[in-house]
């Protein structure tokens, strides 16, 4: 086999083709590496395209009130305080030249009446901050970078006489595992998913950029690539997931029909006006404004609908709470007998805009609905409920180089890294993650290679790689892949979804670890050429992985915070606000430790009101940060 | 509220293959992917097709259902009689990998084709004003899933192979038009390369492209026949032409 495999040998390898990725392999070329991007998809289909609200970056184009300090005061706020207080910080400085940047690649953004880029209101966020572009930003992301990296092929063919010599995409491709040699990054194995041929790519470098883990749910708004095979690989090549009990639960999913249940409706359609309302025709989001949140959130409809039109002299609607907590309402509505007839509630914007600017500001929204519901939203309220839409937790990474914690060469940026969100992420704080922490691994992985050296990987670490891909197909256990796969989604529906509770967890990790022994009896049927059975064979044993660690770390914390909801420890605790849960990987289980939350320094504690981090921090904690520690 | 739904699903790579019978249950409100992964989980573990988002948003799933070409995702199941066979094949104008996966390297091959944007020299990020109304043209073919049901459906290249080599298809000409009207865009002459280098010439605007496209892009009206309009304008008109050639002589923008 070996003396046939398809080799080669690059600077950098990007596995993933989302924004990040594709951000991370740019600004890898422009350091004159070469780069191999991977990805499991097509070029250009990656899970950004479905990204539609916008990208949040504190222009102040909307509101000259706006500055890097509110964006990461409202991303801690977002959080929970449970955010890495430096990646919030970098992230809510740089976003705005990310932006800019892109647009000097040829993006079109929405304009303001003065020609500058326009921002729209989105749920956490003070000011209208969102970059956009109809409600399809995340696709006009990936495209103008999909073709910056064309741009930059075509330089390459007038320099070096090959389009690929700086930059290859190897498309439709799986990674099974990241290869090391002398405890270092090395290269790593895969399969062409079209003809079931194995490759070996020899690289110092891997940057993970391999996005979500929302296939692991059974209502998601994630597409079939979401299975979350950056956090396993980081997993078992040696790295640490930081708290995966965080699951952003994104409040408005389709609920009917069955067939498009957990599909996202853009948060966007709240930004424009709509409202929530129950079956008795109650805008019920009054009545879940927490305590915390109080002075910024509006506790009538007058004063929520003037917000609209004056946004200095009255406070937001509710409707515009962070995704976890408009979340739970809805939840809490349907299972207390006020839901629609499908399990959801309304959400209705067209009482309050014209049909003509639902149709333009919200174009893809109306399309969704109007082909897949037979729903005109310009008439009528869309019925809408939780859909499981983002992982806060991923790898532990180096806030500034994006570098895996324990692997040199191992880099993560986007959804597959942790630490920046804490426990809930704002909207539109994803689409700007990814270019910042994309452009950042790009820039930490090329200082890295230029020190490292030219790994090769050995025989035996590649007989034992391509006799893994081999397993399923010589096995005789019988275990289909797409029940299992089910299963899953039951458990993880059932026993760790939006409200947990101990016993359920404890069932949950039970469950998982059964499924995970019956995984060995996976029997692939027909070849190895384009066999979707083949591949969800390896999914699923990266999503077992992911599921392992949400509910071995969701038992242990034992507090409700952002997108962890604990039944039997309903409050936030200022104990755990002061800890990670760390997953890491003894080579047969998941094993979760705790860890101090880095210490935010004096200059970042100060741009905060005392009064509002007394809600979170113990008396203890605000005298240590305002003597200055760290 | 579940069907019974007959299927003829091709089955096969680039050697072989044919029409399968198959029964499938089909439930209120499914669309035609729902039902051929139902056919997959249960029937035929090994059945390949693409797709992604599921949401008529990334452009994956393309095939032809009953010879149209259509993303699988977007077609209702009931949009079909009740007592009607669907027949589901692979892109027609691409050669086939596996069922219904074909190789559809040939756009990215044409994307590698179209010279990249070229941003105002000296224009710093951050300074660039447009006016909403002039980003609107570009932003209409930006909409683009990359879908390539205007590639297969196109005749020039569905029934004609050999003349892929000079045509670039109408996603690549709304590319083209795309950053012809870009505000930013530097580069001149797009419409006469498309014309001289891309076949825009090849089409005979019969509007196959927009009919399939799930975009509701007005290929046709927006991009193609504009486009091939002021090609011809330029071309015969002797003192526009003259013009042309001084400025582009002069770098005059």
């Amino acid at each position: 086999m070996s003396s046939q495999l398809e080799r080669h040998k690059y600077d950098i390898l990007v596995i993933g083709a989302g924004g990040a990725g594709l951000r991370a392999a740019v600004e890898a070329r422009e350091a004159g590496l070469r780069v191999a991007i991977i990805c499991k998809s097509l070029f250009g289909k990656a899970h950004t395209v479905m990204a539609e609200g916008g990208a949040a970056a504190s222009m102040g184009n909307v509101n000259d009130n706006d500055n890097w300090m509110v964006h990461f005061r409202d991303t801690m706020r977002g959080g929970k305080f449970l955010n890495h207080y430096r990646m919030a910080e970098l992230h809510a400085k740089e976003s705005p030249d990310r932006i800019w940047e892109l647009e000097m690649w040829g993006a079109l953004f929405d304009r303001t009446k003065e020609g500058k880029i326009s921002q729209r209101n989105f749920g956490g966020h003070e000011y209208p901050r969102l970059a956009h572009v109809g409600d399809r930003t995340g696709l006009e992301l990936i495209r103008t970078m999909q073709q910056r990296i064309v741009a930059l092929q075509q330089q390459d063919a007038r320099d070096h006489g090959d389009a690929e010599s700086h930059i290859k995409v190897y498309a439709e491709l799986t990674i099974t595992e990241i290869l090391k040699e002398n405890g270092k990054v090395a290269g790593a194995y895969g399969y062409w998913r079209e003809t079931g041929s194995e490759v070996l790519f020899e690289a110092p470098a891997v940057i993970l950029a391999t996005g979500g883990v929302g296939k692991t749910f059974k209502i998601t708004s994630n597409s079939w690539e979401g299975t979350g095979d950056g956090h396993a690989l980081a997993l078992k090549t040696g790295g640490n997931l930081v708290d995966m009990e965080f699951l952003q639960f994104h409040p408005t999913g389709m609920v009917w029909p069955p067939s498009v249940r957990g599909i996202l409706v853009t948060e966007s359609v709240r930004g424009e006006g709509g409202i929530l309302t129950n079956n008795l025709g109650e805008r019920f989001m009054f009545k879940y404004i927490p305590d915390v949140f109080k002075d910024k959130y509006a506790d009538n409809p007058e004063e929520a609908d003037r917000w609209y039109l004056d946004q200095d002299n009255n406070r937001r609607p509710p409707e515009l709470l962070p995704r976890d907590e408009v979340a739970r309402a809805i939840n809490s509505e349907v299972k207390a007998g006020r839901g629609t007839e499908h399990g959801g509630v309304f959400l209705d914007v067209s009482k309050r805009i014209s049909a003509e600017v639902i149709k333009k500001r919200l174009p893809s929204m109306w399309h969704q609905f109007y082909e897949l519901a037979g729903v005109d939203i310009t008439k009528e309220a869309m019925e809408v409920g939780p859909t499981c839409h983002y992982v806060m937790g991923g790898v532990e990474v180096e806030p500034d180089t994006a570098a895996a914690v324990g692997v040199p060469g191992l880099f993560a940026a986007g959804e597959c890294a942790g630490g920046m969100h804490g426990s809930n992420r704002l909207g539109g704080n994803s689409l700007s993650d990814l270019l910042v922490f994309g452009r950042r691994a790009g820039i930490g992985a090329a200082a890295y290679v230029k020190s490292a050296g030219t790994p090769s990987v050995s025989e035996a670490n590649i007989a034992a790689a391509a006799s893994r891909i081999q397993a399923p197909f010589t096995r005789t256990g019988g275990e289909n892949p797409y029940k299992l796969h089910q299963e899953l989604q039951e458990i993880t529906h059932n026993l760790v979804g939006i409200i947990r509770t101990k016993t359920e967890l404890d069932d949950a990790i039970l469950k998982i670890a059964d499924i995970r022994k019956r995984i060995q009896n996976v029997t692939v049927t027909g070849g190895r050429e384009f066999n979707p059975g083949f591949h969800l064979s390896f999914d699923l044993d990266n999503m077992l992985l992911i599921a392992e660690s949400t509910a071995k770390s969701a038992v242990l914390r034992e507090e409700s915070r952002g997108g962890h909801t604990r039944d039997d420890f309903p409050t936030m605790s200022t104990k755990w606000r002061q800890l990670n849960n760390i997953s890491s990987f003894n080579g047969s289980e998941v094993v979760v430790r705790q860890q101090p939350l880095p210490k935010i320094p004096k200059e970042l504690f100060d741009l905060f009101d005392p009064h509002e981090l007394e809600k979170y921090m113990s008396p203890e904690e605000m005298a240590a940060a305002k003597g200055g520690s760290n | 509220m579940a069907r019974k739904l007959k299927l003829r699903i091709w089955r096969g790579n680039s050697t072989d293959g044919g029409l399968q019978n198959v029964e499938v249950e089909a439930n209120e409100g499914e669309v035609v992917l729902d039902v051929i992964h139902r056919v997959q989980a249960e029937q035929m573990n090994d059945l390949a097709v693409r797709w992604n988002c599921k949401a008529g948003k990334c452009g994956s799933c393309s095939m032809e259902i009953n010879g149209k070409p259509r993303l699988a995702c977007m077609t209702q199941v009931a949009s079909f009689p009740d007592d009607q066979e669907i027949t589901i094949t692979p892109l027609r104008a691409f050669p086939v990998i596996k069922d219904l996966v074909t190789d559809v390297s040939f756009n990215y091959k044409k994307a590698m084709e179209i010279p990249a944007f070229v941003p105002p020299v000296g224009m710093k990020p951050g300074e660039p004003r447009m006016a909403q109304v002039d980003v609107e043209r570009s932003q209409e073919f930006r909409k683009c899933i990359e879908c390539f049901l205007c590639q297969d459906t196109c005749h020039v290249i569905r029934d004609h192979e050999e003349n892929k080599k000079s045509f670039a298809g109408p996603r690549f000409f709304i590319r083209i038009a795309e950053l012809d009207m870009h505000p930013l865009d530097m580069l001149r002459n797009r419409k006469q390369k498309a014309q001289e280098e891309h076949g825009l010439g090849m089409c005979n605007i019969t509007k196959c492209c927009t009919e399939v496209c799930p975009e509701h892009i007005r290929i046709t009206d927006n991009a193609i026949i504009p486009m091939k309009e002021r090609v011809v304008d330029v071309k015969y008109d002797p003192l526009r032409w003259l013009g042309s050639v001084i400025r582009k002589r002069e770098g005059i923008l």
